[in-house]
């Protein structure tokens, strides 16, 4: 979807010999500007501007002092960790799908196209209460978690699983689209050369798609990140204990901590903008190397080994 | 080649980044140390599930208890605090949140942790004073300042162009005292006095006074124009995003959104009736015995009873269950008003969650119809 968007416009501009072959008049291409202009200013610029007026409103001391409120930092930590874990595991799993699904045929492959594509068509809520009716005390493994002490949900490891269903397709939808443009013809030539699997894997077909890997990567942190629905059927709200960023500066509004609330709010914010800076990073990256890889280097490499 | 190692690299600086954060917080955080080493006894944590605007009354509260129960027992307790709509509250200990103990706003919610979770005894209620409700409240109006509307009783709700501001019954423990108090208005209205009720003699009337009842609960739901799933959401509509002429609210919530968010903004309307909101408190037996903190969970509820207890409770504006241990001065910020009890106008929680909040109830009734 956003990928192959992006790697349509990254080949667009790659053929730089491409002209408009039509042209609007300058008064049509002002009103189109200025409109999407405008509209974004209005829902996006100034409510974002607001998060950070409002976290300051109280001066800088009421904002650091926020920042450093146990409970903050309980959010804030929990929040590191989800993505820690959720990004890494997605990564593996996004890219041992796409190479399933762009290498080789088997068996049920658009189910698991399919599957993949679930959690974006599925309701965060949704994603949440799944987890209750499996791991919840009256749920199908309720009885025999609560028996061995196992706490899944209403504690960390159920945010986590929450976080996980939600972002599991960011990875693998980047890279299945780029994975079957550039087919099987890399890697025949590498095995060919007497490469063996994992020789091939890490020297021709990653660096193949890395970048798709790596935006693909950002999206699902900042998801991660930001997650509020599924994660909150999950967490019980306890403060400072399974309250991520979002669902914290939630609890905060509510009790009427406005300064607080907006100040968790533009630290979650400014990590968005963060991983906004690195993703046009590696949109800007991924446009030029494109037809580059496998470099000839590679299979020098691979034929003077044998 | 060197753009494969430039990947690695970007990895193990975001990685590093990650983990350089995770340490950073340790630090910064840590700096109270940890309550576990510090004590000579091992610190206990007690969990406290309840409902929405009880966030500022514990939050005072926990660290009275905490202070009490260090210099009666020499261990520290950390109180954690979960806060939501009763309902979802309740479901989700159902569902297996290890709440020690559960302060909800009405006694059904706790009735169906011990029936549809089996996780406490049925006779729960009689275990703590005054049916382990160590403070009540009532529902009263919170109207902008100088009362434009002039909204004085239950009967101005309706009027037209008038909008009410209250939560989701469904959801929200506040929204169904506000939704019987409405009720009961409307019933005692019709009948004059609700002792009616009770009269075999009188069955007719008391009947047609049920179904006035419900026309009039009907149409005040139709001049509702957002159903939060609770209290403080409410309020945080009606005060913050400046929705609505009225807000239906806890006696505490409407005291605080005027302290917290200005008095030069908002007045209190107190109704000619209103309801006795009783809202319980109760230790989970089966979480209490799997932790072994039965003792201070019983201990941190009885000290809602002691005179310390009381004090803060009437401080944050809820009604003290002995009220000779509060401060005089909060007593008398609670104005008089008839507060009618839900045994004796509905027959007890169970039958008034029965006929109207659950699946197909009146609610859902008049709520489609209002739609």
């Amino acid at each position: 979807m956003a990928g192959t968007i992006a790697f349509r416009t990254g080949s667009a501009s790659s053929g730089a010999a491409g002209r408009p072959a039509i042209t609007e008049p300058a008064p049509v291409r002002w009103a189109l500007i200025g409109v999407s202009l405008s509209f974004l200013g209005l829902f996006l610029l100034i409510p974002l501007a607001g998060v950070f007026v409002e976290a300051f409103r109280k001066g800088a001391g009421a904002f650091f002092a926020a920042l450093r409120d146990p409970a903050a930092l309980a959010a804030v930590k929990l929040t590191l960790l989800v993505a820690a874990i959720a990004v890494p595991v997605n990564c593996v799993f996004g890219l041992a799908a796409s190479w399933a699904i762009a290498k080789f045929n088997f068996v049920g492959k658009n189910l698991l196209i399919t599957l993949i594509d679930l959690p974006f068509a599925v309701s965060p809520v949704i994603s949440g209460l799944i987890y209750i009716l499996v791991y919840g005390l009256h749920g199908w493994l309720g009885p025999f978690l609560s028996a061995h002490d196992i706490e899944i949900i209403f504690a960390v490891p159920g945010i986590v699983l929450a976080t996980l269903f939600v972002t599991f397709p960011f990875v693998a939808r980047e890279v299945i689209p780029l994975m079957q443009v550039q087919g099987n013809d890399d890697e025949e030539a590498a095995i060919t050369l007497g490469a063996g699997g994992l020789q091939t894997f890490f020297r021709v077909t990653l660096p193949n798609v890395k970048w798709a890997v790596l935006y693909g990567v950002i999206l699902c942190n900042a998801r991660a990140m930001g997650e509020f629905g599924a994660v909150s059927v999950v967490s019980g709200h306890i403060r400072g204990k399974t309250s991520t960023m979002p669902l914290h500066v939630e609890i905060l509004y509510n009790e009427y901590n406005f300064v607080a609330a907006f100040a968790v709010a533009s630290l979650l914010a400014l990590l968005a903008l963060a991983t906004l800076a690195l993703k046009s990073f590696v949109e800007w990256r991924s446009r030029r190397p494109f037809a580059e890889a496998p470099d000839a280097a590679v299979l020098e490499d691979l034929s003077h080994e044998h | 080649m060197a753009d494969s190692k430039r990947v690695v690299v970007v990895a193990v600086v975001l990685v590093t980044a990650i983990v350089l954060g995770l340490i950073l917080i340790r630090i910064l955080g840590g700096s109270g140390a940890d309550p576990d080493e510090t004590a000579g006894k091992r610190a206990v944590t007690l969990l406290n599930v309840s409902y929405d605007p009880t966030r500022e009354l514990y939050q005072e509260f926990n660290p009275a208890f905490a202070r009490y129960w260090k210099a009666k027992t020499g261990q520290d307790v950390v109180i954690e605090q979960s806060h939501g709509g009763a309902g979802k509250q309740a479901r989700a200990v159902i569902d297996g949140l290890k709440a020690d103990v559960v302060t909800l706003a009405l006694a059904y919610d706790i009735d169906a942790i011990a029936r549809q979770g089996g996780l406490l005894a049925a006779d729960w209620q009689s275990r703590l004073p005054e049916n382990s409700a160590p403070y009540t409240s009532t529902i009263v109006f919170l109207v902008r300042k100088d009362n434009p509307k002039s909204i004085r009783d239950w009967d101005d709700l309706v009027k037209p162009g008038v909008e009410v501001i209250t939560p989701n019954p469904k959801t929200s423990g506040g929204a169904r005292w506000n939704y019987l108090a409405a009720w009961a208005f409307a019933l005692k209205k019709e009948l004059g006095d609700l002792k009616a009720l009770h009269h075999p003699a009188q069955a007719a009337q008391v009947e047609q006074a049920q179904a006035r009842a419900r026309e009039f609960v009907a149409e005040l739901h139709k001049h509702v124009p957002v159903l939060d799933s609770g209290a403080r959401g409410s309020t945080n509509t009606f005060a913050q995003r400046g929705i609505g002429d009225v807000l239906l609210a806890w006696e505490n919530e409407a005291f605080l959104a005027v302290n917290e968010l200005g008095p030069d903004k908002f007045d209190i309307v107190v109704p000619s009736i209103s309801i006795l909101a009783e809202p319980p408190v109760a230790v989970i037996d089966k979480v209490v015995e799997k932790k072994g903190t039965r003792e201070v969970a019983e201990e941190y509820l009885k000290y809602l009873y002691s005179p310390e207890g009381q004090r803060i409770v009437a401080r944050h504006y809820y009604r003290p269950a002995y009220p000779q241990h509060a401060d005089p001065a909060d007593l008398e910020r609670f104005p008089d008003v008839e507060r009618v009890r839900i045994d004796e106008v509905f027959g007890g929680w169970r039958k008034a969650q029965e006929t109207h909040f659950n699946d197909g109830g009146v609610f859902d009734q008049i709520y489609q119809v209002s739609k």
